[in-house]
């Protein structure tokens, strides 16, 4: 049985749509990376995945439960890891935890246990009775990942988890997530900005835009998409004679710089230098999702995942400001 | 209905009220004014009621005040619990949203309970002395007055998308039901037109109840205030739970 499927989910607010038309079939166990740039529809995907948005069009069943009839049924099956942060700052973190168990009906005598069990997980034993304004945005971030895990969901939804965090922080996070799938086979959906976290941790990616699916496989099936390599060469590059080479998908010119995908940089390299003409400078890389996203989605994506993470900080710290 | 889901409600609830204890004494700042300074210094004294000081007479009145200020507050607290995301763990949890409504009034009837004890306190000790009954009998009808007030602020604060809109809510509801309530004069000498509105006012019967507890005479009898408050709190539980099933997350 299918984790999660969805059948031409629409959301339509008064001045845009902001997913389109969105089918989709998630596999119990598996990790779905869903990536795209701001705006592109992912995390009112999984508001209305989690319930928490109706959707003006089109269903989707999750766990089993359809997504519009049965709400609770669904929110008993998942848990989720928001991308803003909505942990309670006036509680400490053992408190939000408990709160968080009451809520989601687990029996009293396992709620101790499990409240330690999380803590110990995401590295604030030491921290759980302060209040949670005390925390760092890394520091909260993870107790929500142990929020969002305690009750022990079937399918957990992650909307950028590590957005903001420290390169160490990140590693620690992603960790978590692979233990999880590998121990309890949670199937768990992910929304990032960050290729490298889509790269290693998802099973399989939907590349969103505009609210709709365009592309969706493996990740290295992405990348085969694409081309293989890329090859930059600076340079008066012979582009009619570097497209006639049968091992080239692509050949873009922007300014000096010539970017061209060709299958396998080991053997067709030299063929390939020998082709392009002059050249001043040469640099090899393998496809990365970057380029994946660049090709499918028509534009960059990492840049705005900074000016994201920054406006996260500052909501933290109005969040502070208010409640004081 | 979840028990141990509204528990848990009450709990968070009550920890923060307690953790935040500037606020609690901030919210008696105004009662206190009302009742030591206007108490004191109107009327010469004389009071509607014989018997009574006019600063004995208002206090069951500015107790009606405590309860209704700070169940308005704390409803329309959930405004801040909206915006900044507080709300949306609470939301996506697996409990209806009767039960969360229910968590989130029994919150703000405990937060109205302290503060009644606090000002029953002060007044028995420096205005009039109250019997254990007289102070158990006003607790008890704290309970449905904060009840009914409480719902009317999260009806509204679930409704309205911005924190600007709670000094129109003070100005335009809470002021307007804490003085047509007759908390200060007799509403038996009061103005038609007054008299017309007060009947309306739900605070009008808290005030009433209170005094029949705290000064043994009211306007009402007991009855009409009981069954007008007990109107008045299904009618607000019922558009309480309404507005909380529409609560969406906000983007």
């Amino acid at each position: 049985m299918a984790a999660i499927k969805t059948e031409n989910l629409v959301k339509r607010y008064a001045d845009v749509t902001a997913v389109d038309g969105v089918s989709l079939e998630i596999k119990e166990g598996e990790v779905f990376g869903l990536l795209g740039p701001n705006g592109a529809g992912k995390t009112t995907t999984i508001s209305m995945l989690s319930t928490l948005v109706h959707p003006t069009s089109g269903t989707a069943l999750v766990a089993g439960h359809d997504i519009t009839r049965d709400p609770l049924a669904v929110r008993r099956n998942i848990g989720i890891v928001f991308q803003e942060p909505s942990v309670d700052d006036l509680l400490s973190a053992r408190e939000n935890l408990y709160l968080h168990s009451m809520l989601y009906g687990m029996p009293r005598r396992e709620i101790g246990p499990a409240i330690e069990r999380m803590l110990k997980m995401v590295n604030l034993t030491d921290r759980g009775d302060s209040l949670v304004k005390t925390f760092s945005g890394g520091m909260r971030r993870r107790l929500e990942i142990a929020r969002g895990l305690i009750h022990g969901p079937k399918i957990l939804f992650l909307d950028e988890p590590t957005l903001g965090l420290d390169p160490a922080s990140r590693k620690a996070v992603w960790t978590h997530i692979r233990a999880l799938k590998e121990t309890h086979n949670t199937t768990i959906i992910l929304t990032t900005h960050y290729m490298e976290e889509a790269d290693s941790l998802a099973d399989r990616i939907g590349i969103i835009n505009r609210g709709r699916v365009i592309e969706l496989d493996t990740p290295d099936a992405l990348k085969r998409k694409v081309g293989r390599d890329l090859v930059y060469i600076t340079g008066e590059v012979n582009e009619a004679a570097v497209k006639a080479l049968p091992f080239v998908r692509d050949c873009r010119k922007s300014g000096a710089r010539c970017e061209i995908s060709i299958e396998d940089s080991g053997a067709n390299l030299q063929a390939l230098l020998n082709a392009a003409g002059r050249i001043e400078e040469v640099e090899v890389r393998r496809v990365t999702l970057d380029d994946v996203f660049l090709k499918f989605a028509g534009q960059q994506i990492s840049e705005d995942a900074d000016e994201k993470s920054e406006s996260i900080f500052e909501r933290i710290a109005v969040n502070k400001a208010v409640r004081r | 209905m979840n028990p141990n889901a509204v528990w848990a409600l009450l709990l968070r609830e009550a920890k923060i009220f307690l953790r935040e204890k500037e606020r609690i004494v901030s919210i008696l700042i105004s009662p206190l004014l009302f009742l030591f300074v206007m108490g004191r210094g109107m009327a010469q004294g004389h009071s509607p009621v014989e018997g009574f000081s006019y600063q004995q007479f208002i206090f069951p009145g500015i107790m009606a005040m405590v309860i209704l200020f700070t169940s308005i507050t704390y409803g329309l607290y959930i405004i801040w619990d909206k915006r900044l995301d507080f709300l949306k763990e609470v939301l996506a949890a697996p409990i209806s949203r009767a039960t969360l409504f229910f968590g989130k009034s029994l919150g703000g009837m405990l937060g109205a309970l302290i503060e009644t004890l606090l000002l029953l306190i002060i007044g028995a000790f420096f205005i009039l002395p109250q019997s254990p009954l007289q102070v158990l009998l006003c607790l008890l009808a704290a309970f449905p007055v904060s009840y009914m007030i409480t719902n009317m602020g999260l009806t509204i604060g679930a409704k309205m998308k911005s924190m600007e809109g709670f000094g129109l809510v003070m100005s335009f509801l809470t002021w307007p039901l804490f003085f047509f309530s007759g908390a200060l004069f007799d509403l038996g000498n009061a103005a038609p037109y007054i008299k017309a509105v007060s009947l309306i006012d739900p605070v009008t019967y808290a005030v009433d109840l209170l005094r029949v507890i705290m000064l043994g005479r009211g306007h009402f009898s007991v009855w009409t205030d009981l069954g007008a408050i007990a109107l008045f709190s299904l009618a607000t539980t019922a558009l309480g739970v309404a507005a909380f099933g529409k609560l969406q997350q906000e983007k």
